[in-house]
């Protein structure tokens, strides 16, 4: 089927599948082990990530469980205590944000795609590469250690003076994100030297794909925040071990200076997962919509326009947390200011897709479901960054709700749709398009269900982290339990369809999609060194006029 | 649409709630209209513009009409949005200088709350309608948030500083507030209930102490009452010596006084010791106890007495 969808375009031609590609090169775990082949270490990444997403998957499962009912009882037993249930949720929201959102889409398919974007024969530098995936590890495995030694508490935000008084793994857990953070930093330098230094002979800045720009803005922000990230933690493990008085008011310390310090590498960090979520979105589009994108240099400025305000506006995260009242008027100012790029990316695509020619294979149900949820995060946003309205809603349900639909319905629905893009580039195979469609709906529906559910939960006055609650919740709770299952009976299909396409022999064309970047160029999977011989640009990017070309 | 706003938010209790849901509707109905836009509009489009073999699309790279009026509209609604907020936020920054002042101290996991005249309630408040109420906040130990719905007013309590939230109460009878910032094992049970009492009320509720010791034994109420009225500051139950003498088998004791004379510890001893602490003080121990004179309620004391009996 996906063969019939290609059209007649002078760049896309099949050639023989050569015998060797990078997945059968070299064989043996030592030769993945030591590979510095961005390939493979994209795909070990994806391996990683996902694995880190299905744990965190299962604590959120856990979660809605315990709150299905407020006495907790399930066949009459009480599973999940307080206690417990604390540390389900630190777990829940820790593994999500450091081992799974921020190095998903830069650690596995920027890794993968950007060099053959680029028409490269690797990132800059390779070494790190790897190094930088190796730190992965080390995180995930102190990630780990912490939970055997009795697990973390504290929410994932590790607020002061709770995390430097508690009695647990806090400084286990603290070293693990200290790790991943250098993690994420080198993966950022790799990208902005790639970005300069090895883009293919005739492209320019403006020439380059948009998840090219999508990445590089990412990675400015990943090497700028996240050291701040790395003196939090140290600070914290200091406190911890020597009382020294930074964060803990009863030997001097402040502990809303914490929050500043935390939130200033933490809201960056939201655009560290979610520019490179809509720099997804800005690929699938154009592809099956068969039409260049509308407003490119928009879209390129925007990405970058959202990695500067994001340093702006840490301080909505404290409006009523005991920051002054002024700045709090600041904060709030500058973050409607974030509304505007936003809105002109989705606006773009729309206007992208309008006289498009336009198929709804995975790829494209994926993006079309990331523009409906993400206009929802992002309107429900506005009701945050408004000061009177997030007096009420801050702390609630309404905040857990809209930043999953930003994240979850963002990054991780864009993610997926990369997946599905990239699939035949990454594993050689289509997947059972038939399925992907059942499952693209399942995670539709069951993530609305899940989630627009907590926003009539937190407007109506509960609160976030909660063990109990009051019995006025019950019914909106239990509905978003249902949605939870609904979600990962979704994610179990996608996961399931995706592992038997592997069991095919080598079937993908090399441009399923009939895409225009230099992905396509190469064979599916792609050669050990990427291209036969040095793409050159020939044509803009997403130009979709017959026989067209640039330099003509 | 008053029964739409009901389904959608909490009763409102305060004058500022119904400026917050002034907005927060603003913001639904405007937050409807535009997801219901993009949504047509991208459904529409994948419809209209469905999949034809071989159709060759126009290349439009751009319109900068279009573009600059769809950056510039958002920004000048956003700046609508920025001032209506600012305008709550400068009525719940600012509490007039006539409200009545409770400072609210909290620890893992109870709410202790007092009032102008001395007196102190843990975990239920009454407050009289019509009056701007400020509450001055600090905490003993993490942080807390000092959250009630109805109000729709919240501020987060951290150690080491005092922040502030007030509201003017509106409505009668019962409200629910709780903590909402994490603060451990007990965080969702951190809550409580505020009684918005007309004037005679409050009044007699702050004189009396209301009814509610008729619901325990006097013994369980002393109990509640040394937790409460900070006895437990300075006086063990297990011999532990304090700032002031232990509870325990205190009762019926011969004690030896600070001028030499012993008295027995009864019921007379007691009731003069929470009067006037000073006038007969254990020898060992400095002369520092307050008086509860007007803070402790005849049931109170009769609850004290009834429990310090009970510490064998």
């Amino acid at each position: 089927m996906a063969q019939a969808l290609t059209h007649s375009e002078p760049h896309i031609g099949d050639r023989p599948r050569p015998a060797k590609n990078y997945l059968n090169a070299t064989t043996g775990i030592w030769s993945w082990m030591t590979t510095v082949d961005h390939k493979r270490i994209g795909v070990m990444y994806l391996v990683a990530v996902s694995s880190a997403f299905f744990v965190g998957g299962m604590f959120a499962l856990m979660i809605r469980l315990t709150l299905l009912t407020p006495s907790h009882k399930l066949f009459g037993k009480v599973l999940i205590d307080a206690d417990t249930y604390n540390r389900v949720f630190t777990l829940h929201g820790a593994i999500m944000v450091f081992l799974f959102i921020i190095p998903s889409i830069p650690g596995s398919l920027a890794n993968f795609v950007l060099p053959l974007m680029l028409g490269a024969k690797d990132v800059a530098f390779p070494r790190l590469n790897l190094a930088s995936f190796y730190l992965w590890c080390t995180g995930a495995i102190l990630a780990v250690v912490s939970m055997i030694f009795g697990a973390v508490d504290t929410g994932w935000t590790f607020y002061t003076p709770y995390s430097t008084t508690t009695q647990n793994s806090v400084g286990i857990m603290t070293m693990a994100v200290f790790i991943l953070g250098f993690s994420s930093i080198f993966t950022g330098l790799n990208f902005i030297a790639t970005t300069h230094k090895l883009r293919a002979p005739g492209m320019g800045w403006f020439d380059m794909p948009l998840f090219v720009w999508g990445t590089y803005a990412t990675a400015i922000i990943q090497v700028l925040a996240t050291p701040v990230l790395g003196i939090t933690m140290v600070l914290l493990a200091l406190e911890r071990t020597f009382n020294i008085g930074i964060f803990d008011p009863k030997i001097g310390g402040d502990p809303v200076l914490f929050q500043h310090f935390f939130w200033f590498y933490s809201h960056p960090a939201v655009y560290i997962m979610i520019v490179p979520g809509m720099a997804i979105i800005s690929e699938i589009i154009p592809t099956f919509s068969r039409k260049t994108i509308f407003g490119y240099r928009a879209i390129a400025y925007s990405s970058v326009a959202l990695a500067l305000l994001g340093f702006l506006v840490w301080g909505h995260h404290m409006f009523v947390a005991g920051q002054s009242e002024l700045a709090t008027v600041v904060f709030s100012a500058l973050t409607f200011l974030v509304a505007i790029p936003s809105g002109v990316k989705l606006f773009n695509w729309l206007a992208t897709m309008y006289k498009g020619n336009i198929s709804l294979e995975t790829p494209m149900l994926y993006a079309i479901s990331f523009i409906l949820l993400f206009a929802i995060g992002g309107l429900t946003g506005i009701f945050l960054g408004a000061l009177s309205t997030d007096v009420h809603l801050t702390d609630t349900y309404f905040v857990v709700a809209h930043f999953h639909y930003v994240m979850m319905g963002g990054t991780v629905i864009a993610f997926i749709g990369g997946v599905h893009y990239w699939w035949p580039k990454i594993t050689g195979r289509m997947y059972s398009e038939k399925w992907g469609r059942i499952g693209c709906a399942l995670v539709f529906v069951g993530f609305n269900m899940t989630f627009l559910t907590q926003f009539f939960l937190g407007s109506k006055g509960m609160p976030r982290r909660y063990y109990n609650y009051l019995d006025q919740y019950q019914p909106l709770h239990a509905f978003s339990t249902f949605g939870s299952w609904v979600l990962g009976m979704g994610l179990f299909i996608t996961a399931a369809y995706l592992f038997a396409s592997l069991r095919k022999p080598y079937d993908a064309p090399d441009n399923p999609w009939g895409g225009t970047t230099m992905e396509w160029l190469t064979s599916s999977p792609p050669i050990e060194h990427n291209f036969e011989e040095q793409p050159v640009l020939e044509h803009e990017p997403y130009d979709y006029r017959p026989k067209v070309k640039k330099h003509a | 649409m008053e029964w739409f706003r009901s389904i959608m938010l909490p009763p409102q209790g305060s004058a500022f709630a119904a400026e917050v849901d002034a907005l927060y509707m603003f913001l639904f109905w405007l937050s409807a209209v535009l997801f219901l836009g993009i949504a047509s509009a991208a459904i529409y489009f994948a419809f209209r513009y469905r999949y034809v073999p071989g159709r060759v699309t126009p290349h439009i790279t751009h319109n900068t009409t279009l573009e600059i009026v769809w950056s510039v509209l958002p920004l000048l609604l956003c700046g609508v949005i920025f001032f209506w907020g600012l305008n709550g936020w400068m009525e719940y920054s600012v509490a007039p200088g006539e409200s009545m002042e409770i400072q609210i101290t909290a620890k893992k996991w109870l709410w202790t709350f007092e009032y102008p005249d001395g007196s102190r309630t843990a975990n239920d408040i009454h407050v009289p309608i019509g009056k701007p109420v400020k509450f001055i906040m600090t905490s003993e130990d993490v942080l807390h948030d000092f959250f009630v719905p109805d109000m729709r007013v919240k501020h987060d309590i951290v150690p080491g500083r005092y922040t502030e939230v007030w509201f003017t109460p509106t409505v009668l009878g019962p409200h629910h507030f709780t903590c909402a910032e994490y603060c451990g094992k007990g965080h969702s049970d951190m809550n409580g209930k505020m009684t918005v009492d007309n004037e005679a009320d409050f009044k007699k509720w702050l004189e009396t102490g209301g009814d509610d010791w008729k619901n325990y034994p006097p013994e369980v109420w002393g109990q509640m009452q040394r937790e409460q009225k900070g006895c437990a500051t300075c006086h063990s139950i297990d011999g532990t010596r304090g700032q002031g003498p232990s509870w325990k088998g205190i009762y019926g004791k011969m004690e030896k006084m600070s001028d030499g004379r012993s008295y027995l510890v009864d019921e007379a001893y007691m009731q003069e010791s929470m009067m006037q602490p000073n006038a007969k003080v254990v020898a060992g121990f400095e002369p520092i106890m307050p008086s509860f004179q007007g803070l402790l309620h005849p049931q109170d004391i009769r609850g004290l007495i009834a429990y310090i009996k009970t510490l064998k």
